[in-house]
């Protein structure tokens, strides 16, 4: 069926368009395959709005009279009504977003249709690889090498096709341990700590199962990892009963008696649907009409959002803590290795690592540790927070990593090199996006559908110098340090300008953010201290000359 | 001094609240402070503790390591010493026991207290807020309103100033009466005039009602606030008070207004609880943001459960409430409570603050706070339990107008010329007892105390570090442009003020501000190019001439910017500068620290942003060493970034 066919009507005149904190709007609506375009009918100037299809959520109808309302629910967490003159309209409209917002086949997704003049397809996507990434971690260069064992996407279908392991594994052990391992996620090569060397590894769970299956070459593997030292942590994202029960549907976790270097430490996080669910209680939360400060309290704590934001960056500091200060190796996993295990990882990186803190690097580090490493995003970002759809593996697990970087930025707003914008720019691009690279669920289904010869790559277009100043903090100072986020419950705080984006609250801030801005610009620019203090050094060598001229002219 | 049996103690431990960690140190008990200085020579930090901000002292059970002093102070500072020996722990707990209750005003600090300046400075000082010049600028007296002596001698009531503002056709007869029908005879009076509108914002305290008693002079006298603005045909009464709590004070003979017997009012209740549900509700918050390991959950609840943000924002609304009233409707409003020294304080204050820019800058607030809290008798000596405590009388009254404007402030972030550190560092000296302002319950007491005599304004103090204070992000445009502030008040809006409740727990603030930041910035401008204009001024003198030099492409070198100066100041106490400094570093954990780590050995942990602090569970590890704490080189130009 071809996307067209979707399409009854394609333009209505006579359009209201309300949005919050804004006036009214008459004009034209028009869909497209995939794209819902409002423009007002004044010549000069016009406005026009479009939106993705894909970014809506979810629609509600309402008859008043001949004509009909349909209020628009965007992933993005905007809301928008439209008044449709003419109930056959706003059906055949209503009809139409539902069917084109909602389509399954990546390969229609609009990514493949976008074609703006200044790109070209040709030349290489995405920013990094797992090769690039050894060939510029020096310190991996004599204990690790990169595989190729999964080249062709066999032994691991969520993996990329290179992966780094301990020089003296094989790739033979690699399949035997990723065969104990759900979903053939053997433990990789996340990251190697500039400062000792130390690493941290991620995988998912072993199948030891309920009758304790071993397996050598993954015992191997991970003695490998921490060659001679006396100790390397797992962190197991579960509660050790969790673990436990796990064994009963053929997962498990690595025994002391087999893994004695090992030492595991748990740690509960949520996942799934529960995460899914607060993100829906939290935006419920944000749009209570009442003004009861019980009511708000008592929903933000029954959204158990800010727990998880909570959990994640306390893991996180934990991993940071062994690997930084106590100077031990860590594995990391969950169960999958495909959610929670990413974002304890990578949220590590972000606060150890200062490479990953530039725009570059974090971008790098989200392309390697989200894309490649294959976390599901089709399924993950499927729908949002008003979706009435019935759920199935919808998480918003990396919407909880941008928060919990938020979080640190917050508390270090000097140390990242980019700015909350960004953070909201990707919080929208993963769920309705103009570029492929949020598309599919792994590396092997991107290859498959032609992801890199047919869309445009987001970070690249991020990276171009004109587009990324939008995104720079003006504060940034870079450290070589770890930054160490506080994690007391009165450190964190509601992410007000993701949640709470379409409010006045959102404008008063943004113009306060210019402010700080215009401050910093000055400073830098017009009367920056660099600049003063070169004025103020030539200044001083003048007028040194000129005192010593005058002592001498005395002393004659 | 002859309280003090042990002036000092070695081998003292100062434990952490939030960890495990500890610091062994020499506590010092002085007259006026008690002091922990750290033994480690390389980060000797020191705490100096003022004895009037103490609000208890508790000796815990003899443990192995010693005896726990448990030390709870106003500022929301909380520290848990063990000392080794019970004797010394019992020398030093009766000592502060006594020297924590002063028995007289005289053994006030304020008393003692000496900045260096003369005489004439200090006046100078107390001079600096004018009460009828800001009723000038109100534009009062007026055609409508005028001062009156009546109480020139505090004969009608005690707990007023000496000065009063009230409609011209109140005689004088009219107001003695009113004030016979009213609470402590706090009579109706201006307090801000709405000049746009005319409008007036008044204060009294509740009428003497009962059930069925009435008073002419009263009813004129509201008559006469009335006929005062043409504008609008009635007023606004709002009783701050819940219904219940002013029913209840009818049995007592007092009560509120009857609609009946005044004509053309609009009476109007707002619900803000009592001085002991709030004092109670305080307590509970504390509780909860001090509890060790607090995770998410428990923390949110037990917002919710003290209710302290909720008694906020009814505060707040009032507030709005008032503003709307005299701003939209040019209506004049009459706002009491019970005695109207509490409630009504904090209605009258923050609404003027809503209605007038003038109040959002520094200058402003200190008048605001000088008029409707100082003047008009808010009894800062009982709630903050100065002097002869009754544990019954004290509340945090004063501190949630403070919340209220920080929330402001938070929801407005160009609109108030100064930042949160002010309004922290006035908390501070309200329960110092360092200046005189606060001093007592009432202006002729303060006049009983010789108070402008013998001791220093705080008002003169904080204008002299005005830089520390400032909002960089003030915007005088907003001001003029959107003059009357509307906030929202959605509840997400109201946050719990963590930089106040929990100023002293370094380990929860952010370690980088921006802020602070930005101030460093603009100052080291400014004294930039104040040097480089020193600097023409005298190669002129020798006759060079200045064209102005190439701009050069500066190779980004990062300068130091000097430090701010420090933020909440202790007394320069026995005149040791550096030492106060020091403590200044102390109080604000993201201060940055600017002394070349070089020469002192180097090893310093960037502050606060250790893992041992952030306490992200211990790792349980058989192995390894479990050296405290996680130590990170600090290297040159790092000290800048927690500022």
């Amino acid at each position: 069926m071809e996307l067209s066919e979707h399409i009854k009507t394609a333009n209505v005149e006579d359009v209201t368009l309300r949005r919050p904190f804004h006036p009214a709007l008459r004009g034209t609506l028009c869909v497209t395959s995939h794209h819902l375009l409002f423009s007002d009918r004044k010549d000069e100037a016009s406005w026009q709005l479009l939106i993705l299809l894909k970014n809506i959520d979810a629609i509600e109808k309402r008859a008043v009279g001949s004509s009909g309302t349909i209020t628009i629910k965007c992933k993005d967490l905007l809301v928008l009504q439209l008044e449709i003159p003419g109930m056959e309209e706003c059906l055949n409209i209503a009809s139409s977003i539902e069917a084109l917002s909602s389509l399954e086949s990546v390969t229609e997704m609009y990514p493949f249709f976008y074609r703006p003049s200044h790109l070209t397809l040709n030349g290489p996507w995405g920013l990094s690889s797992t090769e690039q990434y050894y060939k510029q971690t020096e310190r991996l260069w004599d204990r690790w090498r990169v595989s190729t064992v999964n080249s062709d996407y066999s032994v691991c279908p969520s993996y990329p096709s290179a992966v780094i392991v301990p020089r003296e594994v094989d790739d033979d052990k690699l399949i035997h341990s990723a065969r104990f391992r759900q979903g053939g996620r053997f433990p990789v090569l996340s990251y190697c700590h500039h400062r000792n060397g130390m690493v941290i590894m991620r995988s998912s769970q072993p199948l030891t199962g309920a009758n304790k299956k071993r397996c050598k070459e993954d015992e191997l593997l991970l003695q490998a990892v921490i060659d001679g030292s006396e100790l390397g942590y797992i962190i197991d994202l579960r509660s050790a009963q969790q673990a436990q029960q796990a064994r009963m549907t053929g997962g498990g976790f690595e025994s002391k008696s087999f893994y004695s270097h090992w030492k595991r430490i748990h740690r509960h996080h949520e996942r799934g649907k529960v995460v899914q669910e607060s993100l829906i209680k939290l935006v419920e939360a944000c749009s209570d009409p009442s003004h009861s400060v019980d009511r708000w309290l008592s929903k933000l704590e029954n959204s158990k959002w800010l727990s998880h934001v909570h959990s994640a960056l306390s893991t996180a500091g934990l991993v940071v803590e062994c690997v930084e200060r106590d100077g031990h190796s860590v594995l990391v996993h969950g169960s999958e290795g495909t959610d929670n295990t990413l974002l304890v990882s990578s949220l590590a990186q972000l606060i150890l690592d200062p490479a990953s803190r530039t725009v570059t690097g974090f971008l790098c580090l989200l392309e390697r540790e989200w894309i490649q490493a294959g976390h599901p995003f089709q399924q993950r970002c499927a729908h949002s927070a008003y979706s009435h759809a019935r759920l199935k593996q919808e998480c918003p697990i990396f919407l909880l990593l941008l928060d919990c970087v938020w979080q640190v930025w917050r508390q270090f707003p000097l140390a990242l090199e980019f700015s909350e914008a960004l953070l909201l720019r990707l919080a929208q691009e993963v769920y309705a996006s103009n570029y492929g690279t949020f598309l599919c669920n792994s590396e092997q289904e991107r290859c498959a559908a032609g992801v890199k010869e047919n869309t445009h790559c987001l970070f690249q277009s991020l990276l171009r110098p004109d587009i990324e100043e939008q995104y720079l903090n003006p504060l940034y100072e870079p450290t070589d340090l770890a930054i160490w986020p506080s994690v007391h419950p009165q450190s964190l705080q509601l992410w007000t300008g993701l949640f709470l984006r379409w409010t006045e609250y959102a404008q008063n801030m943004e113009e306060a953010r210019e402010e700080v801005w215009s401050i910093v610009k000055e400073h830098h620019e017009q009367a920056g201290p660099d600049r003063t203090n070169n004025t103020l050094s030539t200044h001083c060598d003048t007028l040194t000359s000129f005192e010593n001229l005058m002592d001498e002219l005395t002393i004659l | 001094m002859e309280h003090i049996r042990t002036p000092k103690v070695e081998q003292v431990k100062l434990l952490d609240r939030f960890s495990n960690k500890s610091v062994t140190g020499t506590l010092h008990l002085t007259a006026t402070h008690l002091i922990f200085v750290e033994s480690n020579s390389t980060s000797a930090q020191e705490i100096w503790i003022l004895h009037h901000h103490i609000a208890s002292v508790e000796k815990l059970s003899l443990t192995t390591s010693g005896c726990p002093l448990l030390i709870q102070c106003r500022n929301f500072r909380l520290v848990h010493f063990v000392i080794p020996r019970e004797r010394d722990c019992h020398d030093i707990y009766s000592s502060l026991l006594r020297l924590l209750r002063p028995v007289s005003y005289d053994e006030l600090y304020a008393f003692s207290y000496n900045p260096k300046q003369n005489d004439q400075e200090r006046e100078e000082g107390w001079q600096l807020i004018d009460l009828a010049a800001e009723f000038e600028r109100m534009g009062v007296p007026c055609d409508q309103w005028q001062l009156t002596d009546v109480n020139r001698e505090y004969k009608v009531c005690k707990t007023y100033p000496r000065d009063l503002y009230v409609p011209i056709t109140a005689s004088k007869p009219i107001i003695v009466g009113s004030s016979k029908f009213r609470s402590k005879g706090r009579f109706p009076v201006l307090t801000y005039f709405y000049q746009e509108k005319k409008a007036a914002v008044c204060r009294c305290s509740q009428p003497l009602s009962g059930f069925s008693a009435r008073c002419l002079e009263d009813e004129h006298m509201l008559q006469a606030i009335s006929k005062a603005n043409h504008n609008s045909r009635y007023i606004y009464v709002m009783d701050t008070r819940p219904k219940l709590n002013a029913l209840a004070n009818r049995a007592a003979g007092k009560g509120y207004e009857n609609e009946d017997n005044y004509s053309n009012i609009r009476f109007q209740f707002v619900g803000i609880e009592n001085i002991h549900v709030m004092r109670g509700s305080l307590q509970k918050l504390l509780e909860v943001v001090g509890t060790r390991s607090l995770s998410m959950t428990d923390y949110l609840v037990g917002l919710e459960n003290s209710g302290w943000l909720r008694h906020i924002k009814a505060i707040m609304d009032a507030a709005i409430f008032l503003a709307k009233a005299v701003t939209v409707e040019g209506a004049s409003v009459l706002v009491h409570c019970s005695d109207g020294w509490d409630r009504t304080a904090q209605v009258c204050a923050l609404g003027s603050l809503l209605m007038d820019p003038y109040y959002r800058t520094i200058k402003g607030f200190m008048v605001l706070i000088e008029k409707d809290w100082i003047s008009f008798g808010h009894k800062f000596a009982d709630r903050c339990d100065q002097l002869d405590p009754d544990p019954k009388e004290v509340s945090p009254i004063f501190t949630q107008f403070l919340e209220c404007v920080w929330q402001l402030t938070e929801q407005f972030p160009q609109a108030f010329e100064f930042s949160e550190w002010f309004l922290i560092q006035i908390h501070e000296h309200v329960h110092s007892c360092q200046f005189g302002n606060f001093l007592g319950n009432s202006q002729r007491q303060r006049e009983d105390l010789q108070l402008k005599e013998r001791t220093y304004s705080l008002w003169a103090h904080l204008l002299s570090e005005k830089q520390n204070y400032l909002n960089p992000l003030f915007s005088p445009s907003v001001a003029e442009s959107h003059p009357v502030l509307e906030p929202s008040t959605q509840a997400y809006h109201f946050k719990f003020w963590r930089n106040m409740y929990n100023q002293y727990d370094r380990s929860m603030h952010p370690r980088q501000s921006i802020l602070k930041h930005v101030l460093t910035l603009q100052e080291s401008k400014r004294e930039l190019e104040g040097t480089v204009q020193a600097l023409k001024t005298k190669l002129q003198k020798f006759g060079v001439s200045t064209s102005p030099l190439k701009p050069q492409t500066p190779p980004r070198e990062r300068s130091l910017p000097p430090r701010p100066q420090s933020l909440i100041l202790g007394a320069p106490l026995l005149s040791r500068k550096e030492v106060q400094q020091e403590e200044d570093k102390e109080v604000f954990g993201e201060e940055a620290r600017e002394d070349a780590p070089a020469s002192t050995g180097g090893e310093r942990t960037v502050e606060g942003s250790s893992a041992t602090e952030n306490g992200y569970g211990e790792l349980m590890g058989s192995f390894g060493s479990k050296n405290e704490p996680g130590v990170v080189t600090l290297e040159f130009g790092v000290a800048r970034m927690t500022c």
